[in-house]
């Protein structure tokens, strides 16, 4: 869908709140979640994901008209498990102790939707240079989401922010948080968040409307 | 339809299409993974190789080089060369003088949340085990993870005793885990209340390795390098 | 090469590390399927199934490329040999259940991008388990998830008939839940040791 009156700010903003992937689209979720147990984790997680978005997007973008609509899923996965390899022993290289904590889901990155998705709906049909705009906001948006997540874990769970601690000793840990159902809490304390955010934005709406109507109808 | 228009509409993509697509593609991903294996494979070996070094002078206190041996086919001890993919290993630690003060083992096993994996470092003066250090652990954190942390479970490693029966076959006291507090031998491991399972674990993982690798070790003293004093 | 028993490794699989419940993988169909029952049962069957093919196939694919010295090309291959798995275990229902075959409907080809199914071809490799411990592992990784499916659906059945607060209608009750039956999976914890 290309938009010729959005410009391509709109395109990068739009990721990073509006269309967030992770807490409006709730796109992408399954692989991240494991290993978004601290902060650290997590916005690596992140953005390894936001780089393989983004590289997915320009190639895509830039073989947009030489891949036949019949094979693009196929050579789409394609490249995006490439750029998911080029992550994996890059992450190895920089740090070990970083690629023990994330391990496989590393790899995993190839199955997120939202690579898949953003490749099909946006970069296939777009110019390279909107393609990274978008890229790049969906990837912050969903790096920031991951890190609100990480960081929410890592504070209530072990009381310490990138392992800088951050409450006194006597601060009791909330263990859970670490632990795999801390996960699922936290993004349902996120998502509701968002729920309660866009109710409020609607019912304000619908007030705003109404209000127009009547002024309409008594000045008519 | 009109002429025009189906003259305008886009003619089906050819088999040949498809294939260069994807031929095209193929090839140009193949060249940027074997690309980035070949730029990072070098960096990632060395790390492994500085991480393992870390470990084995960890568990193995006196020790600044280190030489890696492999179990052969005979049950004897080579240095290794080459790879030691898929290889049995144990890493043999010298001092300044050269002296072998002790071989370091790797081991693993099933903890409380899925597999532990270990090295710990073992002394022929002491005939025990003198260092232990978790490498890969799952454990809750909070609760089983003090395996990696609390001073007075670290303790039992200090010196762990692994001594064989006289005729060297086999160790004479097998490592026995006991509650907290329980400890009276020197091969009993000291339990952490609150994480049973996870010292339990530990214990047991150390039985089987040391079970297994002691006595070859023992009896194929001559296949190491070095001088060295063996205790009593 | 590992050294846990078969039990152990059955066990670990499904209950202690439950894929969906431990590891967040296989969430997408998880959420979208888990509202009726039956149809959570035959997922989880037709996930089974897909995960018992697709590890024999890793281990395969694995020892393959060792032999090649190829290690990068893992993650292309087991994709491409998943993709291909659920293509034919989807012509095969079609042929041997027409009836099966329509409940299933839209679910199989969400299958293909599990992370479930890569995760355990991943995990396998990783932990270096040897033939028959893969058949296992995807045995139990399998029997894990149609579990948590299948509890799921029960618990949001119930649910649609229950009044809840308007703002966590949907996702967020559906992921409040997996939480507390995370919780309760933990429980299982030293059962596999």
């Amino acid at each position: 869908m290309v938009s010729p009156d959005k410009s391509s700010t709109d395109e990068f903003i739009k990721g990073l709140w509006k269309e967030n992937p992770v807490f409006v689209q709730v796109l992408g979720m399954c692989p991240v979640l494991a290993v978004s147990n601290t902060a650290l984790n997590a916005l690596a997680m992140g953005l390894a994901t936001a780089f393989v978005l983004i590289m997915s997007n320009i190639v895509v973008s830039s073989l947009r008209s030489f891949i036949p609509k019949q094979v693009r899923i196929a050579t789409y996965i394609l490249i995006i498990a490439t750029f998911v390899t080029v992550v994996d022993y890059v992450i190895q290289a920089v740090s070990l102790d970083l690629y023990k904590a994330l391990g496989a889901f590393i790899s995993l990155i190839v199955v997120n939707c939202l690579i898949l998705g953003r490749a099909e709906a946006f970069a296939s049909k777009n110019t390279v240079a909107r393609s990274i705009m978008d890229g790049l906001g969906m990837g912050i948006g969903f790096a920031f989401a991951l890190f609100c997540l990480g960081a929410v874990r890592e504070i209530l769970g072990a009381g310490s922010l990138f392992d800088v601690q951050l409450f006194h000793d006597s601060f009791q840990d909330w263990v859970v948080m670490i632990l795999p159902s801390g996960g699922f809490f936290t993004l349902a304390g996120w998502l509701l968040l968002f729920n309660w955010l866009k109710q409020r934005k609607d019912k304000r709406e619908q007030m705003d409307k109404s209000a127009t109507l009547t002024l309409s109808k008594e000045t008519a | 339809m009109s002429r025009t228009e189906l003259a305008s509409r886009p003619a089906p993509p050819s088999i040949w299409h498809m294939y260069r697509a994807m031929v095209g593609v193929g090839v140009f991903c193949g060249l940027l993974i074997v690309t980035v294996f070949q730029v990072t494979r070098p960096v990632i070996e060395r790390n492994k190789a500085e991480a393992l070094q870390k470990a084995i002078f960890h568990v193995l206190p006196n020790a600044s080089t280190s030489t890696t041996y492999r179990l052969d086919e005979s049950g004897g001890f080579k240095v290794l060369e080459g790879e030691g993919v898929g290889e049995q290993l144990v890493y043999a630690g010298y001092d300044d003088t050269q002296e072998l003060v002790g071989l370091a083992v790797e081991a693993q096993g099933m903890g409380y949340q899925d597999v532990i994996v270990l090295i710990y470092g073992y002394s022929f003066a002491e005939q025990a085990i003198t260092g232990i250090q978790v490498l890969e652990s799952k454990e809750t954190p909070g609760l089983g993870d003090k395996i990696e942390t609390d001073p007075d479970f670290l303790q039992n490693f200090e010196r762990l005793d692994v001594s064989l029966r006289d005729d060297l076959s086999e160790i004479a006291n097998p490592i026995v885990p006991v509650k907290h507090g329980e400890k009276t031998n020197p091969w009993e491991v000291d339990g952490i209340t609150g994480a049973t399972i996870s010292s339990v674990a530990i214990a047991d993982i150390l039985n089987r390795s040391a079970q297994y690798w002691v006595p070859r070790i023992r009896n194929n003293l001559s296949d190491f390098q070095g001088h060295f004093q063996v205790g009593e | 090469m590992a050294s846990e028993s078969l039990w152990t490794i059955f066990i670990n699989a499904s209950l202690v590390n439950n894929f969906v419940l431990a590891y967040f993988l296989g969430i997408c169909p998880f959420l979208g399927v888990s509202s009726k029952l039956e149809t959570a049962t035959r997922m989880g069957g037709a996930v089974t199934f897909v995960m018992l093919v697709s590890s024999i196939c890793a281990f395969g694919i694995q020892l393959l490329l060792v032999a090649i010295d190829a290690p990068y090309l893992k993650l292309i291959s087991f994709i491409a040999v998943i993709a291909s798995t659920v293509q034919l275990v989807e012509m095969f229902i079609k042929k041997v259940s027409p009836a099966l075959f329509r409940a299933l409907g839209i679910f199989l080809p969400l299958i293909t991008t599990n992370c479930a199914i890569l995760g355990l071809a991943l995990f396998q490799t990783n932990k270096g388990y040897n033939f028959v411990q893969c058949i296992v592992y995807a045995l139990g990784a399998g029997a894990g998830f149609t579990l948590a499916l299948v509890l799921m659906a029960g618990l949001r059945e119930k649910l649609e008939l229950a009044e809840v607060p308007d703002v966590t209608k949907g996702t967020a009750m559906a992921i409040m839940i997996a939480g507390l039956l995370s919780v309760t999976f933990m429980g299982f914890g030293g059962l596999g040791g």
